[in-house]
């Protein structure tokens, strides 16, 4: 039990860091390694986009004249019509990002007091978890309607609607990992004579951060989806609203510059959600990259 | 024997019996032992001899169907943050750092984090921690993590402290170094220890008295008291004394491995308490 055994973490993390600025080869290669696949299959995808879009376009009679662009434009004019549409898309899209946001924020506020009464009370449990369920049934395309001529065409509606539709994933995660929370910890911090809101602060919480986040995940996935969906059925503003505009307008083309634009932005999400999620929990063993090797 | 009057930890006739599938289960029938302040015992006995569910009565996790528990002459009934308990696994939480790992039960008990971690500090040498104040858990080795979970354990500053099975999942290596360690702190620390084990030399290492346990039904069937003089170092494990012991040990274990239940023997089925008192091996 000498000096290198007691070796501090600081000598460790120079460890570490010293071990990655002596192989910087390594470390590119490493990144090329975990960039080139997912290029690879984004650049197939464009490519068949393109191929398709020149066999579509040459069997589809287009009036002269009119601002049809075919019915599947090509990834390159997608792109340019995009941008010189901006200052329209530009606003739908601030629209649906505050909604979006709003609507998950409020699912997790109502995911977080639903999960952690469910933890503390089975009779609460058993009263509210059919319920939770079966607010998942509804179908989004008959309740928005219903929504807007009860509340009208602003955004309140589609962020009540967003947070019904994301609340349930993160409540249904979190109330598993509080669950699956080590009871060998819990009977130790009672020994402690911890009461139950020490226990749940302490022990029960962190222990559900991960499936929390996994949850929160899941529920990013389809939080724009929804948002679309109900602006589809009425609003003022929003992608959903310039989806439906273009299609009508017969602008294809600006239809999948929406989509492509949704789907960016939901990766967006999804990234922040992960870089808080590995803020939030500085304490998990980091993965082991190395196996890859 | 110790005094009566005098002890820090007293338990007459425990007994828990679980509500089984129908049958109900005899966790422990009966169970009888005495802790003099400042003294270190050790409970010694086979899986499922109801050793975990003594612990889990004296730290208050469960109530006993029967008996009773003293601590200096007074009946305790919440037990709940009476003694300092160690479990058989760490119970290092994952996302505490080594110093909030171990000043855990300060802060429950209303003390400000910082006031805390101020108290801790000094001891982290002794306790081989010094420089891995920052560390997650992940990040120490086994004997560490159980020199972190005594740590937190000693920190409490509580009159009786209760180890499961400190030493039981690191290698022999660590733990025998982690034995004569122990044996230090203690005398510097002066609190009343009950040890779990099912390691004979440890037993007869560590203590000043072993109870032995016998399984299906639970129940304390012999006491020895160890007179090896103190302070111990691992040297004492080659001395005939310490021999003699082990072999005592070993031989109760192994005449009372089929006690209780049917198949009962004869030495130890005749009176009626099972309760053998062997002072000194020959």
């Amino acid at each position: 039990m000498k000096n290198t055994q007691f070796r501090g973490v600081r000598d460790l993390r120079r460890d570490e860091a010293g071990a990655a600025s002596r192989a910087p080869a390594a470390r590119w290669r490493r990144l090329a390694h975990d960039i080139w696949p997912p290029a690879l299959a984004f650049a197939a995808v464009i490519v068949v986009w393109d191929f398709a879009s020149q066999v579509l376009v040459s069997k589809a009679n287009t009036l002269p004249g009119s601002s049809f662009t075919g019915p599947l434009p090509g990834p390159w004019l997608v792109v340019r019509s995009t941008w010189n549409d901006r200052s329209n898309l530009w606003p739908a899209m601030w629209t649906t990002i505050r909604e979006v946001v709003f609507g998950v924020l409020i699912a997790v506020v109502i995911a977080v007091l639903l999960a952690i009464a469910i933890d503390w009370s089975r009779s609460f449990r058993r009263s509210i978890y059919p319920l939770m369920v079966v607010s998942q049934t509804m179908p989004i395309i008959a309740l928005a309607p219903l929504v807007v001529i009860w509340f009208g065409f602003g955004t309140e509606p589609k962020i009540a609607l967003i947070a019904l539709f994301t609340f349930f994933a993160i409540a249904v995660g979190l109330v598993q990992g509080l669950a699956s929370s080590d009871p060998d910890a819990m009977d130790l911090l009672r020994t402690m004579g911890a009461s139950r809101l020490q226990l749940l602060l302490r022990v029960r919480l962190p222990s559900a951060l991960p499936q929390f986040f996994t949850g929160l995940k899941v529920s990013i996935t389809f939080s724009f989806v929804s948002a679309i969906l109900a602006e589809y059925v009425g609003a003022t503003q929003g992608l959903g609203v310039y989806m439906q505009t273009n299609y009508r307008g017969f602008r294809n083309d600006l239809v999948f510059g929406a989509v492509i634009v949704t789907a960016l932005l939901t990766l967006l999400l999804f990234g922040l959600v992960v870089a808080l999620e590995r803020l939030s929990m500085p304490w998990r063993r980091p993965a082991q990259t190395d196996t890859r090797w | 024997m110790v005094e009566r009057r005098g002890a820090r930890l007293e338990v007459r006739g425990l007994a828990k019996t679980f509500p089984g599938d129908g049958v109900p289960i005899v966790a422990l029938e009966r169970a009888d032992l005495i802790a003099a302040p400042g003294e270190f015992v050790v409970v010694i006995g086979p899986s499922g001899c109801g050793k975990s569910t003594l612990f889990h009565i004296l730290a208050g996790l469960t109530q006993p169907s029967a008996g009773e528990v003293r601590f200096d002459g007074q009946i305790v009934e919440n037990r709940l943050g009476a003694c300092a308990f160690m479990p058989q696994r760490d119970g290092l939480l994952p996302w505490r750092r080594t110093i909030d790992n171990v000043t855990v039960g300060l802060e429950l008990s209303g003390m400000r984090r910082a006031a805390a971690r101020e108290r801790a500090r000094p001891l982290l040498a002794r306790f081989g921690l010094a420089g891995f104040e920052d560390a997650w858990p992940w990040q120490l080795s086994g004997g560490m993590r159980q020199r972190a979970a005594f740590l937190r354990t000693v920190l409490l500053g509580k009159p009786a402290m209760l180890l499961d099975e400190p030493f039981g999942a690191l290698d022999g290596i660590t733990r025998a170094q982690l034995q004569e360690w122990l044996l230090d702190v203690w005398g510097e620390v002066g609190s009343t220890v009950l040890l779990i084990t099912h390691d004979v030399a440890e037993a007869v290492f560590l203590a000043d008295r072993v109870y032995v346990m016998t399984p299906r039904p639970g129940r304390v069937a012999a006491v020895i008291e160890i007179e090896l003089p103190r302070p111990r170092t691992l040297a004492i494990e080659e001395s005939a004394q310490f021999g003699a012991y082990e072999a005592r040990l070993r031989e109760l274990l192994r005449e009372h491995a089929w006690a209780g239940g049917d198949a009962q023997p004869s030495s130890s089925g005749s009176s009626g308490s099972a309760l053998h008192s062997v002072s000194e091996p020959s």
